[in-house]
């Protein structure tokens, strides 16, 4: 069946079958390979993209769910012209990627919040990422990186930093 | 397999016709993982997500109406529900992740019919009518009788649940729900507990409502327990009193994330908590 939908602000055409998961689809038939699968059973949120802004888990979602929808990969975050989004820079300049698996889930959760609330505290950022699994950071440098986002974004007077 | 997406109940109702072995989902976080291990192996699916019939809350007067395809996100961020039922928030808040929550939905909960599902002890508290439609109309079913067993609902063939009617909870003043889980976020809860209460002036419980999760097959409710504290101070001692009636009340199984006993045990201590939870006297 032939799915029409916004992939990373492009139209987008593709021929599927209506029960193959949007992983599968992004990954193997769009070669989109930043979207990475680990549970398959909507755990880990290494699979997370953004569905018209929300963050939705692709492997629990299925080609037809997709038309006529604004799909953001972790392809599509930096702005036009530009290699990088602020969140992706701050988690490299704050070490808060090391086998960098779960990195682009982790970081479509964390545009999700930001779109949500302008100044999460670090207990409010903890939430937003508590469906997304990091094996080696400990959190402590995501963390880190979503407050250096957040103070980036508000100018240096209005960031957050609440206790640990 | 087919996977349709209607926008619209008549055109639903169209495709069950055609298709009346077809698996129902919204968010699919339940139904899709399941899909995956080759059980169930329906003709085809049905995405409800998109069905505008089927989503929304409405102020009802003393009721509150959830269309079922109101995802756990938009629940948390009602200010009408955050008014009438903290409880239910209080809930939705500690139901799997953020993404989990932006997919799945209040009926989706109720249909999927878990013992740990997390909004079913306050909807049972907050005597939740499940509404139920098909091409013929309309009727009502309460959830207590609309569950019927682990994952066995009374929806039939050719029928969808619309949405379901809570009653408000203004008249308590403790609006408590716990869970416990083997770690805080996308968790299946071992033990959970839902708890109204109206205390008076004095701290003394005038009237109280309990239900706990993943304790039976059903959600649990001891209407014994909820007299025995009526009229005694919401203090640790008065909940310590009811201990050995909550833990014969409840009938846990031993899976693989709990004993038996220790659920048991866990079940009636959670509600010695509720002590710390209420108002300040």
């Amino acid at each position: 069946m032939k799915i029409s939908f916004t992939l990373n602000g492009r139209a987008t055409v593709v021929d599927a079958d209506q029960d193959r998961r949007v992983v599968d689809l992004l990954r193997e038939d769009l070669g989109l390979t930043g979207t990475k699968e680990s549970c398959g059973t909507g755990e880990c949120g290494a699979c997370t993209i953004l569905v018209d802004g929300e963050s939705r888990l692709s492997c629990l979602m299925l080609a037809s769910q997709l038309e006529g929808r604004a799909i953001t990969t972790i392809e599509g975050i930096a702005p036009e012209g530009k290699a990088a989004g602020d969140v992706q820079e701050a988690f490299v300049a704050h070490g808060a990627v090391q086998c960098g698996f779960c990195t682009p889930g982790m970081i479509l959760a964390v545009h999700d919040l930001l779109r949500r609330d302008r100044a999460p505290d670090r207990a409010r950022i903890r939430e937003a990422i508590s469906g997304n699994l990091c094996r080696c950071t400990g959190y402590q440098k995501i963390v880190d990186a979503v407050c250096a986002v957040v103070s980036g974004r508000n100018g240096a007077a209005g960031g957050t930093r609440g206790g640990r | 397999m087919n996977v349709f997406v209607p926008e619209e109940m008549d055109g639903l109702w169209d495709i069950l016709a055609k298709e009346p072995d077809a698996a129902l989902y919204a968010g699919g976080t339940d139904l899709l993982v399941r899909l995956r291990t080759g059980i169930p192996s329906p003709s085809a699916l049905v995405c409800l997500e998109r069905i505008a019939g089927l989503r929304g809350i409405r102020d009802e007067g003393d009721r509150v109406f959830i269309g079922a395809c109101t995802t756990h996100t938009e629940l948390l961020e009602s200010g009408l529900v955050g008014d009438a039922l903290p409880i239910l928030q209080k809930a939705a808040r500690l139901l799997g992740s953020p993404p989990i929550r932006n997919m799945g939905t209040i009926g989706g909960n109720i249909c999927t019919a878990s013992p740990a599902g997390d909004t079913l002890p306050p909807l049972y508290l907050a005597d939740g009518e499940v509404e139920i439609e098909s091409r013929a109309g309309a009727r009502r079913v309460g959830i207590d009788r609309f569950i019927i067993g682990p994952g066995l609902t009374a929806l039939g063939k050719g029928e969808v649940v619309s949405g379901i009617r809570v009653k408000k909870g203004m008249e308590y003043n403790v609006h408590h729900f716990e869970k416990v889980g083997q770690r805080k976020a996308s968790a299946i809860s071992i033990a959970s507990l839902a708890a109204l209460v109206k205390t008076d002036a004095s701290g003394a419980i005038v009237k109280v409502r309990l239900a706990w999760g993943s304790v039976g097959p059903l959600v649990v409710t001891m209407p014994e327990v909820e007299k025995a504290l009526a009229g005694r101070p919401l203090t640790v001692e008065t909940l310590r009193s009811v201990h050995h009636m909550v833990e014969r009340g409840v009938s846990p199984i031993s899976d693989i994330r709990a004993g038996e006993e220790y659920r048991r045990r866990v079940a009636a201590n959670i509600l010695l908590r509720l002590a710390t939870y209420g108002p300040a006297i």
